[in-house]
C-alpha cells in the first residue's frame, strides 16, 4: 500500500496577536508549526504502515524553511519527504494550491491513499483536500474519524456528521481528510528527526520545472481568487457597565432587560 | 513578477503598508520598503497616489460574464429535512438577487424530496431545479458533483453558495474544482461591489484574528461557503415559484462511495443555533460544577447552556456545546458571557447575538468591549443572584 500524505507548515495562529496601531498581523515570533489536523493524518499513516505494511511519503507546499515540517513528519515515520517550493508557488489560493499538489502527486506516481487534515488553521477552508481528490479523479471522504477495513480495492471508513456518524465504503484509490477525533498522533523520535536532518536524508525539493507547471498556473498568477481588503474584525458595542455588589446590580440589569422585553 | 518602490518618487504617505494584506511592506527612513512576503498582489500599486510601487506584472484580462445570470442556493438536505442554513442563504440570495437585478434560485438533489420545493420557494426561491434519483438518496459526493456540474453548465448561473456544514464542505470545494471557479469558504459576510458588480466574500482569517474580504473576478459562478447562523432567513409568504425537474444522468459505478450505515446520536445533543437564550461559560466558571448553575440559569430564561473551547478541552462541557471560531456560531436575541476573557476566538462565534451581557472578574477582560452590558463581579455570586431576581420576573 503507497500513501501520500499532505501536511502544511503554519503559524500557531493561537498566538497571533495584532498591531493595536496598524490593525496589522505581527509576524515575527510566531511559532511555526505542523497544521494541527495533518498530525492526526500522519499518525493514520504511520498506523497504516505498521498494520498493513504502507509505504508514506510526505509531501508540502511552502518557503524553503518548511522543510522543517517536512522533517518532522519524517520523524514521525514518513519514509520519504517532498517539499515543493518555488516563488511561483507564492499567494497561492485553493485553486492553484491543488494544482500544484496535484500536479505534484501525479510527478510522485501510483498510490492507493492520499490522507491530509481536514483544514489548515491559518485558512481554515478544508478545500485542499477535495479539490486535489477532484484533480486525481479519485473518490473523497471527508471528516474522517476512523479506517475500520482494508479490503482489496476499496476501504471503510468513519465519517463524522454535526449530529452523528456515516460508515462509508470507498473506491481505492482514495483521497481521505481526517479530524482530531481520528487518533492521538505519537511524538517524533529523536532518532528518526537526527536522520532526516542528515545529508542523505530522503527529501527532496522540487520547484516549479519539476513538476512541469508553468508560473501563470500557479501561485497568486494561477489563483481564481484574491484577496482586496484585509481589516481588524468590528466587534465593539457600546457598553454600559453595571455598578454595584451582585444583588443591586442584577437588579439593575433586571430592569434593563424589561424594558428590551427580555425578561 | 515582483512589485518595487522607486524610491525618488514615494512620499512616505504609508497608504501602501495600510493596504498591503500580507504585511509586507515595511517604512524605511521614511520610504515604503517592500519584504520577502511580498505575493505581488497588487493591493499597494492601487493606492499609491505618487505610482512609486511599480511592477512588472502584466495586468490580468477580465473575462466577460455578461451572459451569467442569476444566484443560487444549494438547498442541503438529509433524510429529507432541510438544512436550515440554506433558508438562511436564500434570505441572503435575495438581498444580493436584488442588487444584481437578477432571480434567485435554489438547486435541490435527492430521491423523494419534490415536497422542499414549496418551503424553498416560500423562502425567496423564484426557480427551484430539482434533480430527483436513488443515486442522490444518500449525500455522496461525487454524485452530487456531477448534478451540480450539469445543472450549472446548463443554466450559467453568476453566483453559487452553499452552507459550510460538514456536507457542504465537502461539496462545495469539489464542485469548484470540477468546473473550474475559484471558492471563498466559511464567509461571514457577503454583498455586491456596485461599481464592478462583483460578489464580496468576508471571512475571518488567521483564526479571527483578521477579516478578509476576497473577490472571485476570473470565473463563475462565484462560488462561496456561508456559516450556518450567520445570515438570516426571510419568508415571503404567499410567494409563487416554479420548479424545474432535471433529470439526472448517473450511474452506480462512476461514484464510487457507497454509505453503508447512517448512525444519528441519540444522546440530547444541544441546540445552540435555534436557541434565544444562551448562558456561556469559561474559564472563570473554574469546573463542571459550576456549569450546572448556569444551566439553571439557562433553563430560567428557557436557553440553552454553552461554554468556550476552554470548558471543552477542560471536560466541563460537551464539545457540541462550544461556542466560537473552532466551535459553532450563533446569533440567539440574549447571550450571557460568564467568566469569559472573550479571546477573539470566542467572540467570533457570538458578535452576531442580539443583545450580549457579560459578567467577569477583570475589568479589563476584552469580553466588556463587546458587550451591551457590563458586570464586573464573581459569577459564582452573580449568577445565583440572576437565578434568584430572573425567577420572579
Amino acid at each position: 500500500m503507497k500513501i501520500i500524505v499532505l501536511v502544511k507548515q503554519v503559524p500557531n495562529t493561537t498566538e497571533v496577536k495584532l498591531d493595536p496601531k496598524t490593525g496589522n498581523l505581527i509576524r515575527e515570533g510566531i511559532e511555526s508549526i505542523i497544521n494541527p489536523d495533518d498530525r492526526h493524518a500522519l499518525e493514520a499513516a504511520a498506523h497504516l504502515k505498521e498494520t498493513a505494511k504502507a509505504k508514506v511519503t510526505v509531501l508540502s507546499m511552502g518557503p524553503p524553511q518548511a522543510i522543517d515540517a517536512v522533517s518532522e513528519a519524517m520523524g514521525m515515520g514518513a519514509d520519504e519527504g517532498i517539499l515543493l517550493t518555488d516563488r511561483a508557488f507564492a499567494g497561492a489560493d485553493t485553486w492553484a494550491t491543488s494544482s500544484t499538489l496535484g500536479k505534484a502527486i501525479e510527478t510522485i506516481g501510483a498510490f492507493d491513499l492520499v490522507l491530509c487534515g481536514r483544514q489548515a488553521i491559518d485558512g481554515d477552508t478544508a478545500q485542499i483536500g477535495p479539490q486535489v481528490a477532484d484533480y486525481l479523479k479519485v473518490p473523497q471522504v471527508t471528516y474522517v474519524i476512523g479506517i475500520e477495513e482494508i479490503r482489496e480495492k476499496s476501504i471503510v471508513v468513519k465519517r463524522r456528521l454535526e449530529d452523528g456518524f456515516e460508515r462509508v465504503e470507498c473506491d481505492l484509490p482514495a483521497l481521505l481528510t481526517v479530524i482530531g477525533e481520528m487518533n492521538t498522533p505519537r511524538y517524533p523520535l529523536v532518532s528518526r528527526l537526527i536522520d532526516a536532518c542528515r545529508e542523505k536524508a530522503p527529501i527532496k525539493t522540487w520547484n516549479a520545472a519539476d513538476i512541469g507547471v508553468q508560473t501563470r498556473d500557479v501561485g497568486l498568477e494561477g489563483s481564481l481568487t484574491h484577496v482586496i481588503k484585509t481589516f481588524a474584525p468590528k466587534l465593539q458595542r457600546q457598553t454600559e457597565m453595571i455598578q454595584g455588589d451582585a444583588k443591586s446590580a442584577v437588579k439593575t440589569l433586571a430592569g434593563k432587560l424589561k424594558e428590551k422585553k427580555l425578561l | 513578477m515582483t512589485v518595487w518602490v522607486e524610491v525618488d518618487l514615494c512620499s512616505g504617505c504609508k497608504r501602501c503598508v495600510r493596504a498591503c494584506p500580507y504585511g509586507a511592506i515595511e517604512m524605511k527612513e521614511g520610504k515604503a520598503q517592500v519584504q520577502d512576503r511580498c505575493t505581488s498582489c497588487g493591493a499597494c500599486l492601487q493606492v499609491c497616489k505618487e505610482e512609486a510601487l511599480q511592477t512588472d506584472a502584466k495586468p490580468r484580462e477580465i473575462p466577460d460574464f455578461s451572459d451569467r445570470k442569476g444566484v443560487w442556493v444549494f438547498a442541503e438536505q438529509r433524510e429529507g429535512q432541510l438544512n436550515k442554513v440554506s433558508l438562511e442563504l436564500l434570505g441572503k440570495a435575495q438581498e444580493l438577487g436584488a442588487a444584481l437585478s437578477q432571480s434567485v434560485s435554489a438547486v435541490l438533489l435527492g430521491e423523494g424530496v419534490a415536497g422542499l420545493a414549496e418551503t424553498l420557494i416560500e423562502h425567496g426561491a423564484e426557480t427551484v431545479y430539482l434533480m430527483e434519483h436513488k443515486a442522490l438518496k444518500d449525500f455522496r459526493t461525487t454524485a452530487y458533483t456531477q448534478a451540480l456540474e450539469e445543472l450549472v453548465k446548463q443554466y450559467k448561473p453568476n453566483i453559487l453558495l452553499m452552507g459550510a456544514t460538514h456536507l457542504g464542505r465537502d461539496l462545495a470545494p469539489r464542485v469548484s474544482r470540477r468546473v473550474e471557479v475559484g471558492l471563498t469558504a466559511d464567509c461571514t459576510e457577503l454583498s455586491i461591489d456596485p461599481k464592478e458588480g462583483i460578489l464580496l466574500q468576508t471571512r475571518p482569517a488567521f483564526g479571527g484574528n483578521v477579516m478578509a474580504t476576497i473577490a472571485n473576478r476570473y470565473s463563475r459562478p462565484q462560488m462561496a461557503t456561508v456559516r450556518p447562523g450567520v445570515m438570516e432567513a426571510a419568508r415571503k409568504p404567499g410567494a409563487k415559484g416554479k420548479v424545474i425537474k432535471h433529470a439526472a444522468s448517473l450511474t452506480e459505478n462512476e461514484i464510487g462511495t457507497k454509505v453503508l450505515e447512517l448512525v444519528r446520536e441519540k444522546k440530547k445533543r444541544a441546540n445552540l443555533s435555534e436557541a434565544k437564550v444562551i448562558v456561556a461559560g469559561g474559564r472563570g466558571v473554574g469546573d463542571a460544577g459550576g456549569f450546572k448553575i448556569l444551566e439553571e440559569l439557562a433553563a430560567v430564561l428557557g436557553g440553552e447552556m454553552a461554554g468556550t473551547r476552554v470548558a471543552v478541552e477542560e471536560g466541563w462541557i460537551q464539545a457540541d456545546r462550544q461556542v466560537g471560531q473552532t466551535g459553532q456560531s450563533v446569533r440567539p436575541e440574549l447571550y450571557v458571557a460568564c467568566g469569559i476573557s472573550g479571546a477573539i476566538q470566542h467572540r467570533a462565534g457570538m458578535m452576531n447575538s442580539r443583545y450580549i451581557i457579560a459578567v467577569n472578574k477583570d475589568p479589563r477582560a476584552p469580553i466588556f468591549q463587546v458587550a451591551d452590558w457590563g458586570i464586573v463581579g464573581d459569577l459564582h455570586e452573580v449568577v445565583p443572584e440572576m437565578i434568584q431576581q430572573f425567577k420572579k420576573g
